[in-house]
């Protein structure tokens, strides 16, 4: 029971950088990121090369990966979202896009980081025990360090200059602009800001889980899940979502065979949604 | 109930999409074309690679994947975007396994009961997710894509897991009265399939064609524009998208079904989210406001990655690439470019 409760924290922790992430791009741009898990799998590659392959610093590697994932994030913007705004005709347009750069990212993996499932070693040894329950040093970091990273993230949009015209992007694009705020450098930054947070968690749980180039479709839909949970757009929807997801997984994984779990997670969402389309928090629309 | 009365003779009804459906402007040329689609799908081809095995191969997957991609476009035209369909064939899939294996039932009869369980099971599932909209729709449907695979991988003796279901009986011979009309299908010839798949593909977009110039067609693209302004003009929203799905989910399943017979073979694995996704690449690729769109990015598409294999390692990149310019340089799909030629010649021409 508590090694379930132990698991759940730190599965939670780390989707909830993964919700945030997807949350941001999806408030400011009103662009559902597809390829918001193959940019966790990049993260968790470049942490693979920078701290396995090349035996440097495991906190240089998370550099590197914000460095490499906050250049993916802001051509894809500059590049792809930023046209398809100014050329699309209908809604699909944009959606297709980010299916397209799903894909684009996945191939591009596949050829060169090639198929096989890639670990790191661990990081900091050691196991601490809780009554009946044990946590391995190496995820009690891992949830510390994304424990660090959401507060981090929830005081920068709070607090700085770029953060509150984030925020008020989400709100309204053209008023915004009205307002002298560079909406195309903001909303670029948003999106590298949403695609390093992708990289981070993907950069964290490489150290637990692994990673191969095909396990982004697995993250997207997790992360699908969460906002769906919570609530589309709204970020203590996207924490709420993580901590019910991460739970639920924890606690799946350890009373039932394998793949039921998710089974079972996929038919309570269809029946929640069916409930509360809009999700926890999320406001009604449509 | 509204709408009952004649059909409104302007086409661009489809507003938004840019390309008003040419198919019920132009009905002698579009008989003309569909001849033409006729001729070089059943006798041309045949009598052209008739000897190439490897071709007709490939015709034989786009003809078909052409026609489950046919499905998801009549989702589009409700105004979703449905990233299931590769659950719905795969469910028709199991379906025509379980059934001829088990029980013996010949693939005639297994193909259209495929298409019906797939119809019954995207109905139940449509009508609680059909009210999401947009990129919740999208999202519930890829998740729908997982969840299937998943129920076909734990689905214990009845789908036999991961193992899957293998030895699928090729379609029989059809007679009457002692008569033989059609030669059972072998392994060695790859044309009966090949002729199957390209019926099934032409009955698909008559099918289609007829179903987007009936009431129905104007009903779904009235609810793709505004749902509430069809609720208020009478139109039962919740169930006619249940239908559109429905009808989607069909093809799906009958699809599903041919592969499954096809190969002979199916595993939980066979029918991913990429071919969800890919479904509706085709759609969008050919172009979202023309019935052929699919047929003409399926066959586009799963002709352009044969081609390519001659760069092996990098096939799915160069494919990931092209798709992504096609989506920057050509939004409303390649069919577009054909209707922006027509609109010059007919300006030349008045």
């Amino acid at each position: 029971m508590e090694q379930m409760l132990v698991n759940g924290v730190v599965l939670a922790v780390n989707y909830a950088l993964i919700a945030l992430g997807i949350t941001l791009i999806f408030s400011i741009m009103n662009i559902l990121n597809f390829a918001h898990g193959q940019m966790f799998m990049v993260g968790g590659f470049v942490v693979y090369y920078v701290y396995g392959v090349y035996h440097l610093n495991y906190f240089v590697s998370l550099v590197a990966v914000v460095v490499v994932l906050g250049i993916i994030g802001y051509c894809f913007e500059t590049f792809f979202f930023r046209r398809i705004r100014k050329v699309a005709t209908r809604e699909e347009n944009s959606m297709l896009l980010a299916v397209g750069t799903a894909l684009l990212l996945e191939n591009l993996a596949l050829s060169i980081f090639g198929e096989k499932q890639r670990g790191v070693p661990p990081v900091v040894t050691g196991v601490f025990r809780f009554g009946s329950a044990f946590l391995p040093a190496s995820r009690l970091l891992v949830m510390l360090l994304a424990l660090v990273l959401i507060v981090g993230l929830l005081l920068f949009v709070q607090y700085t200059k770029i953060g509150r015209a984030m925020r008020a992007l989400a709100q309204d694009r053209e008023l915004t602009h009205l307002m002298g705020v560079n909406v195309n450098r903001v909303s670029a930054f948003g999106f590298a800001l949403g695609a390093a947070l992708a990289g981070l968690a993907g950069g964290l749980l490489i150290t637990v889980f692994g990673v191969n180039s095909g396990v982004g479709n697995v993250y997207s839909i997790k992360a699908f899940i969460m906002i769906m949970i919570g609530g589309a757009g709204v970020v203590p929807g996207a924490i709420l979502g993580a901590i019910v997801l991460g739970f639920a997984e924890a606690i799946g994984y350890a009373l039932l065979p394998g793949s039921v779990t998710y089974l079972l997670i996929f038919i309570g969402l269809i029946i929640f949604l069916l409930l509360r389309p809009q999700g926890l928090l999320g406001k009604p629309w449509g | 109930m509204g709408l009952e009365t004649k059909q409104p003779v302007q086409s661009d009804v489809n507003g938004s999409g840019g390309a008003a459906p040419g198919n019920d402007c132009l009905p002698a040329g579009l008989k003309l074309r569909f001849a033409a689609l006729v001729m070089i799908l059943l006798v041309v081809i045949p009598i052209v690679l008739g000897r190439s095995p490897y071709y007709i191969t490939v015709l034989t997957n786009a003809a078909v994947l052409a026609f489950i991609s046919l499905g998801v476009w009549v989702t589009f035209s409700i105004g979703r975007m449905n990233l299931a369909q590769g659950a719905f064939a795969l469910v028709g899939g199991y379906v025509t396994a379980i059934l001829s294996t088990r029980y013996g039932v010949s693939f005639w009869l297994c193909l259209p009961l495929s298409g019906l369980a797939s119809a019954v099971l995207g109905a139940l599932v449509g009508w609680p997710v059909l009210r999401l909209k947009g990129v919740y729709f999208a999202m519930i449907t890829l998740s729908l894509t997982e969840a299937i695979r998943l129920l076909a991988l734990n689905g214990g003796v009845v789908t036999k897991g991961a193992t899957g279901i293998v030895n699928i009986p090729r379609p029989g011979a059809i007679g009457l009265f002692g008569l033989t009309i059609l030669p059972e299908f072998n392994g060695a010839d790859p044309l009966p399939f090949y002729f199957l798949a390209s019926a099934l593909l032409l009955l698909g977009i008559v099918g289609v064609w007829r179903l987007s110039t009936s009431r129905l067609g104007w009903v779904f693209r009235s609810l793709r524009q505004n749902e509430d302004l069809a609720t208020s003009i009478g139109i039962n929203v919740a169930k006619y998208r249940v239908i559109a799905f429905a009808i989607c989910c069909f093809m799906g399943g009958i699809g599903g079904a041919f592969f499954a017979a096809y190969h002979q073979n199916i595993y939980p694995a066979t029918y991913t989210i990429a071919d969800s996704v890919n479904f509706m690449l085709y759609c969008f690729l050919g172009g979202l406001g023309y019935i052929l769109g699919p047929v003409v990015g399926a066959f586009l598409l799963i002709i352009a990655f044969e081609l390519l294999h001659a760069v092996q390692d990098y096939q799915t990149l160069i494919y990931g690439i092209l798709m992504i310019a096609c989506m920057l340089w050509l939004p409303n799909g390649i069919l577009s470019l054909a209707a922006r030629r027509d609109a010059k010649q007919r300006a030349r021409g008045s």
